[in-house]
């Protein structure tokens, strides 16, 4: 397929093989990951449709995609698919250099913003704060909806499953040094 | 048995019933759990979503910890925590760069072997009928859907886990506690995970639809052996009933919670008191004529 096609598929292609060794070629369609997705109903870009556009270069659509955002990476696509094609890894790298270059599609912002959320909180204690997540999370997010889950919070303190203070490690310092250097290093 | 245990962030704050369980029934099963001492999150699909390095380095350090430990054996009772462990571990193998990059980045050694057991893995070398010999409550009359959902099982080739279609790893120990393993569709279905928060519509549909099957299939009860799963069964179905106008109350029990009953504690002492659907009814009176 290199040979036949165009500068951008070639380009494409590369770039993903570099980021995360994937060939996109690998896939024929078949169309096995799209039939068993269980979120593919609410991607505006089926999966197999993804992997496709990635073999003739269309990187701004699949970069502005919702479906890489939709994606639970629940892993059934590459478990089923009959080349062994990882195409979940593929959401990852698409993910990943989506949100690197500013492109996360507005309506599916809320994901990218729930994992920024989830490493601030853990850069700040070394351990995941599930109050500091969801707070965070809703300020980032909905300002004024900051209060959504909070008819939750009562249920979860009553059973013993609420901590407002997070338990800071002793680690924590280098667990902050972990993170600063990988985002620092992906983003040369 | 000593083996190293790396319970996870969600074990401390919503899934402290799971943590509560697996401290239950390991003390009675004899079982010395040696924490990972200052482990630190594992960075869940948040990191491998928005950073590739970063996912492989946030495990390693908890890795590095184990073996500086000199733990041959973890325990990672939280399946996205097993997975991720697991996957660093596949990923350093494969790539010897990565690895000293890794290493250097974390600043510690993963020189060593330190292998890292789920919840099932952990009971099938305990032994499966070792455990059963030490039930003294057996769950007879309960009849139980095993869920594994995504990450006890996928990838294949990385966790290496049971069969990824069918897995029966649980059942056979549902089996042994006395319980019955009922035959159902949805065992390896997704339910949402990590999108709880910000898709919760799609979640609820997820839910709906492993929750319904396993009625269908006349289960009393789901049993799962992962804290997002727990959490998105358990606490959002309520919002499934507001979002659909149904009335679904199936209890979810951790595998843990049910060991640590079979083998005698109460309900309260394996954390079935801490769900959001009531879950202690169906089965406190099980087993209660005792073993012979």
């Amino acid at each position: 397929m290199r040979e036949i096609t165009g500068r951008a598929c070639r380009d494409l292609a590369r770039e993903i093989h570099e980021h995360s060794g994937l060939q996109v070629e690998e896939c024929y369609q078949c169309g096995k990951c799209t039939a068993g997705c269980p979120v593919a109903d609410e991607m505006d870009i089926p999966p197999n449709v993804v992997v496709r556009l990635c073999q003739l270069g269309q990187r701004d659509r699949v970069l502005g995609s919702k479906t890489i955002w939709v994606c639970a990476a629940c892993q059934t696509c590459m478990t089923r698919c009959p080349q062994e094609f990882d195409i979940a890894k593929l959401m990852d790298a698409l993910r990943q250099i989506s949100h690197r270059e500013g492109r996360v599609n507005p309506e599916a912002a809320g994901m990218a913003h729930f994992y920024e959320a989830f490493l601030d909180v853990t850069r700040r204690f070394g351990r995941l704060s599930e109050v500091g997540l969801t707070a965070l999370y809703k300020m980032k997010r909905f300002p004024n909806e900051v209060m959504n889950d909070v008819f939750l919070a009562p249920g979860l303190m009553s059973r013993g499953k609420l901590h407002l203070v997070p338990k800071g490690i002793k680690g924590a310092s280098s667990v902050r040094k972990i993170i600063d250097r990988c985002m620092k290093e992906s983003h040369r | 048995m000593k083996v190293g245990y790396y319970p996870g962030c969600s074990l401390e704050g919503s899934a402290s019933d799971f943590g509560l369980s697996i401290a239950k029934a390991a003390e009675l099963m004899g079982v010395d759990l040696v924490e990972i001492s200052d482990w630190s999150c594992c960075g869940a699909s948040a990191a491998h979503s928005l950073d590739h390095l970063l996912s492989i380095a946030l495990p390693a350090r908890n890795l590095a910890l184990a073996l500086a430990q000199g733990l041959d054996q973890v325990v990672a009772p939280c399946a996205a925590c097993s997975n991720r462990l697991i996957t660093a571990q596949v990923e350093i193998k494969a790539d010897p760069d990565l690895g000293a990059r890794v290493e250097d980045i974390v600043g510690m050694s993963l020189d060593g072997d330190v292998r890292v057991l789920n919840m099932l893995d952990f009971v099938d070398v305990y032994g499966v009928d070792t455990l059963k010999e030490k039930v003294t409550r057996p769950l007879e009359g309960f009849k139980g859907a095993c869920y594994y959902g995504c990450l006890l099982v996928r990838p294949p080739k990385v966790v290496q886990f049971d069969d990824p279609e069918d897995p029966k790893s649980m059942e056979r120990v549902l089996t042994a506690l006395g319980a019955t393993p009922v035959d159902w569709h949805f065992k390896v279905e997704c339910c949402g995970a990590g999108l709880t928060m910000a898709q919760p519509k799609i979640v609820a549909r997820l839910v709906r639809d492993i929750l319904r099957n396993a009625e269908e299939n006349g289960a009393d009860g789901i049993v799962v052996s992962c804290p997002l799963c727990h959490q998105n069964l358990d606490m959002r179905q309520l919002a499934v009933n507001a979002e659909y106008g149904e009335t679904h109350r199936l209890p979810i029990y951790y595998l843990s919670e049910l060991m640590a009953l079979a083998l005698g504690a109460s309900p309260k002492d394996a954390g079935i008191d801490r769900h959001f659907i009531e879950a202690t009814e169906r089965v406190a009176s099980l087993g209660q004529s005792g073993k012979k």
